[in-house]
């Protein structure tokens, strides 16, 4: 399942299929019954242990390529002796140090604004947890009022790079709501880790049919969170421009005004979903994952000026997120990262709150526990078919008009081929393509054929 | 009869204050029963769903908080999170900028418009337009030009601050009586003597009324423009708190920003006190 596995664990996978031990259907039954046995693994490995698992990781890899005879090598010799055995005719030492050399970062002294909520939490939980430190950064993390302001400040160079909406960088270097500027967004923050909340006074409307005059709220217009509730409210024949109201709102007050009964419901981030079941104001109705099970949402961007005039500092600081974010996925590390993220100077809020949203593991606002370990996954390979679909969204709506050219828009910003040359470098394997096919409420998407998947939706803006 | 007045009015004063503490405290009791849920579900869910507690903070909780924060003012826990009176400092200092370049800027200014009526005429469009456009709607084209937000916010308070002061000032100016200027001119005092042996004097008291009124709006915008760019200051401390949904700190900003703004005018109606003369 997982790219972020310790190699010379026996009861792990390297390969991407299906549980790693064979005793569950799926890895995430697996993964469940392996968080009852493990304890919680400490984050802080030396650094040199930590290059020494990745080019460790690299020769396993090429040694074993099936899992099966890994494990039975692994078995029959015992870890650390597998690693003085592999030692012997391969120099692991000495490619570690030559791995963990990189040029001097141009610039030590970096800020990173981010928005409170739980999607940045690689970025934020970096900065407590020591990651932008491994990697030679002495990094600020800001707090910032809204996705307006990160965007001026990061164009006007108070911020060196910042967390933002997946499709903001592509509206920024499109000029769609402001001047073009070009922009990449080199890591995906977390997939999944949405929510329709819904007034606790329609908990017996379930069936989006019923939700015609509705008044929903969603964190900005070029979002996930848009583009997402749209696509549900059309799939089941609500026009969102002409039967509900979408309205842009900032997540605390989706919370307030939700208690206020001034809207019905959003599709907002967490922890505002998590936090409106808290105040026994909203349930959640379903998650986004529901929607879209591996929809990117927040992202790490930051210009193309910086990308290009401090290349090394730009790879530490990948680095230190694409690291981040392989701990955040790790199940067993969740309740750690809830810890480390709710003081005053981070997220703000309640552990309990945070705990529910990471672990999966929480209150659905109608009297019910439910479980589901992947709420918010978090995995930074930017697909660039991410970009399109986006972009088939933004032209279904009536944000862009005209021509696209999908492809080059989507290379441009979504920098899928550093972003692999770097999680290599940290020990992971990023996949060996840049796009893929998913699925989104049952329906396929190729991103080879963006204009035929616009016109086949019968609810969108005519253009 | 004048200490007896003063007894009365903080007998009064107090007596109102405990009301009101005491309505609050009344209204925010919440039902108080706990509702019936799975113990497990329960430990999910927060003091207001499980308890009906009111989402509204009583009196005590507030005070409690109030006392938390004065207790420890000025500490520090990173970029994001500093004391209440390291946050008011750092809005105190940026009014302080503003206002003091709006003064420096407006007083000059409306002594050379009040002392030609040709200027006070031309300019008197502009004033008016200019006047009434509210801080939040500089603070966008201020953060796109001047491209930082610390500067930004100085400006916005600059540029709003400095009509009422500059309005005053002119008509202070122009309303010097008469016979003191023709006083002065048989005695052949020469421009700048003129302006500030007579004028200003007379003006002054005019003059710190504009003052007054600056302050108080430039109490007002800071916390506005705070809460639009972040970063530090009361303003970013109440968005902050906001986010947080925390309605209990957020009152506590509203008592501190009310207690700064008054003390600020107080100063400033100590100084206009100073120079207001008898006639």
């Amino acid at each position: 399942m997982s790219t972020f596995d310790n190699p010379f664990d026996a009861r792990r996978g390297l390969n991407n299929t299906g549980c790693s031990c064979g005793h569950h259907a799926s890895q995430v039954e697996h993964d469940r019954a392996a968080d009852l046995r493990l304890q919680a693994v400490t984050p802080d490995v030396s650094e040199e242990k930590a290059y020494e698992n990745i080019v460790a990781s690299a020769v396993m890899r090429k040694l074993f390529p099936q899992d099966v005879g890994r494990r039975a090598f692994l078995q029959s010799l015992g870890a650390s002796t597998a690693l003085a055995a592999i030692s012997q005719f391969f120099p692991v030492k000495a490619a570690t140090e030559a791995f963990a050399a990189f040029g001097p970062v141009e610039k030590k002294d970096l800020k990173v604004g981010f928005i409170p909520i739980t999607c940045a939490t690689p970025i934020i939980m970096a900065k407590p947890m020591g990651f932008y430190e491994k990697y030679g950064l002495n990094v600020d993390v800001i707090k910032t009022a809204g996705w307006a302001v990160i965007r001026d400040k990061t164009l006007n160079k108070e911020y060196d790079a910042a967390h933002m909406l997946s499709p903001m960088p592509l509206a920024i270097s499109m000029g769609v709501g402001s001047q073009p500027i070009p922009y990449t967004m080199p890591a995906v923050e977390n997939i999944n880790g949405q929510a329709i909340t819904l007034s606790i006074k329609h908990k017996d409307k379930r069936d989006p049919k019923d939700w015609k005059g509705f008044k929903f709220a969603v964190p900005f217009d070029f979002s996930m969170h848009n583009y997402l509730l749209r696509y549900y409210l059309a799939e089941h024949g609500i026009d969102p421009d002409k039967d509900v109201q979408i309205r842009a709102v900032p997540p605390p007050e989706m919370v307030a005004n939700l208690r206020a009964d001034n809207i019905d419901g959003f599709l907002g981030p967490d922890p505002m979903n998590q936090r409106a079941v808290y105040d026994g104001v909203g349930f959640i109705h379903i998650l986004s994952k529901e929607i879209w099970d591996g929809h990117p949402c927040c992202a790490f961007a930051a210009s193309k000026e910086f990308v290009t005039s401090m290349p090394n500092t730009y790879a530490a600081l990948l680095k230190s997120i694409i690291d981040a974010t392989a701990f955040a996925h790790k199940a067993e590390n969740r309740k750690q990262i809830a810890e480390a993220i709710a003081p005053a100077n981070y997220i703000n809020q309640p552990v309990t709150v945070l705990e529910q949203i990471l672990t999966g593991t929480y209150a659905d606002g109608l009297g019910t526990v439910k479980k589901d370990a992947n709420r918010v996954d978090f995995d930074p390979f930017p697909w660039q078919s991410f970009a399109v679909w986006i972009m088939t969204q933004m032209k279904r709506w009536g944000q862009v008009k005209g021509d696209l050219d999908y492809d080059k828009i989507a290379k441009d910003v979504f920098l899928a081929t550093d972003t692999a040359k770097l999680m290599k470098e940290v020990g992971l394997t990023p996949p060996t393509t840049t796009t893929k096919t998913f699925v989104v409420m049952g329906k396929p998407f190729d991103p080879a054929k963006p204009e035929d998947y616009i016109k086949s939706f019968k609810i969108r803006k005519e253009s | 009869m004048s200490v007896s007045l003063t007894w009365r009015a903080a007998i009064v004063s107090g007596a109102l204050f405990a009301c009101l503490i005491l309505a609050w405290h009344v209204a925010t009791q919440g039902s108080g029963t706990a509702a019936t849920m799975d113990p497990e579900y329960a430990k999910l869910m927060g003091a207001t769903a499980t308890q009906g507690k009111s989402a509204m903070p009583g009196p005590l909780e507030v005070g409690e908080k109030l006392w938390s924060h004065i207790k420890r003012p000025f500490y520090d826990n990173g970029p994001n999170d500093k004391g209440l009176g390291i946050q008011l400092a750092y809005s105190i200092l940026r009014v302080m900028i503003g206002y003091s370049l709006a003064v420096f800027v407006a007083v000059p200014a409306g002594f050379l418009i009040g002392m030609s009526p040709l200027m006070s005429k031309a300019l008197d469009p502009y004033i008016q337009v200019l006047k009434p456009i509210s801080p939040l709607a500089w603070m966008p084209l201020a953060l796109y030009t001047i491209k930082d937000s610390s500067l930004s916010a100085i400006f916005v308070i600059f540029i709003c601050s400095l009509w009422p002061t500059l309005i005053n000032t002119v008509f202070g100016v122009s309303q010097v009586r008469k016979e003191w200027l023709n006083v002065a001119k048989t005695l052949e005092v020469g421009t700048f003597r003129r302006a500030f042996t007579v004028i200003l004097p007379a003006a002054a008291p005019t003059i710190l009324t504009g003052m007054r009124i600056s302050i108080g709006i430039a109490w007002l915008v800071i916390v506005a423009a705070e809460m639009l760019v972040g970063g530090t200051g009361i303003g970013y401390f109440v968005w902050n708190e906001w986010n947080n949904l925390s309605i209990v700190n957020v009152i506590v900003a509203i008592v501190a920003i009310g207690v700064v703004g008054m003390i600020l005018d107080l100063v400033l109606a100590r100084l206009a006190k100073l120079v207001t003369f008898p006639e």
